[in-house]
């Protein structure tokens, strides 16, 4: 989208959280979801991304998708941290339902502006207890 | 209360357009206000007019846009969807060297800017999908 085609929005800043519950490919979730997050980084609010039940498969190391015909748009998620996108939420039960660990995931990190640029890791695993917290926390949530 | 609704599936296979209307009219006969309605993934085939279903059944679309007449909604359907999914309007249809476009009366085409609008000036985003 072109930015001329940008609202003028009041200046507010809400707490956004996008909740990631289906698989990579398959469906197209994981992508739009992915395409929302990169527009809505334009609007400088208080972005978090959550990552649980299929969801957690979006951010597995090494997808290849050549034998499926479809883009590989994961490296997409490595360039999070550029648009000031720095906390993924990714839930433990999740994970461990399906076999993974945290080992099994991408390295994400950012670059923190608040402590000299020190390179962070993007990810943050939680229970889903915590989870639930997360997300009584927000102000608005697009679930994908 | 100012509410902001997102379709998130298409019309006939999925509950979820059904929901989000009666909810839309609910809330309006309420007296609230519906600051945007936002069609997103499978959501942006709600919008188009080329649609003929059975005459005994409900008309989806033709009832988005009785709906957008009688209290002036602002339907948005995604341009990015859309494109993936062949809904256009004139502009686009032109655009894309396409030979015809299907875009409902009451429906306008745009950016996800406008999601992230809804999100950030409505009280409430209500979220209608899978």
């Amino acid at each position: 989208m072109a930015m001329d085609e940008m609202p003028d929005v009041p200046d507010v800043t809400k707490k956004f959280l996008y909740v990631n519950r289906k698989a990579p490919y398959g469906t197209i979730y994981a992508l739009e979801s992915l395409e929302v997050v990169l527009i809505g980084a334009a609007f400088e609010q208080d972005v978090s991304l959550a990552f649980l039940d299929d969801g957690v498969y979006q951010l597995v190391d090494g997808q290849d998708t050549t034998g499926i015909g479809m883009k590989n748009f994961s490296p997409t998620y490595r360039a999070l941290g550029d648009y000031e996108v720095t906390k993924l939420y990714v839930e433990k039960e999740s994970l461990e339902e399906r076999g993974l660990t945290p080992d099994d995931l991408m390295q994400i990190t950012y670059e923190d502006e608040d402590d000299d640029w020190a390179e962070k890791p993007s990810i943050r695993i939680v229970s889903r207890a915590e989870m639930i917290d997360i997300m009584a926390d927000q102000d608005v949530i697009l679930s994908f | 209360m100012k509410f902001g609704i997102v379709v998130d599936e298409g019309p006939y296979t999925h509950q979820a357009s059904d929901t989000a209307y009666q909810f839309t009219k609910a809330a309006l006969e309420k007296g609230h206000e519906i600051f945007r309605v936002f069609f997103y993934h499978d959501g942006v085939n709600n919008g188009t007019r080329l649609t003929v279903p059975p005459q005994d059944e409900r008309n989806i679309q033709e009832r988005w846009t009785k709906l957008a007449e009688e209290h002036k909604l602002d339907l948005v359907v995604c341009i990015a969807a859309a494109q993936r999914r062949g809904i256009l309007d004139e502009n686009e249809a032109k655009r894309q060297g396409k030979d015809a476009n299907n875009i409902a009366p009451g429906f306008r085409i745009s950016g996800l800017g406008q999601l992230i609008e809804a999100g950030i000036v409505a009280d409430r985003l209500v979220v209608f999908g899978d």
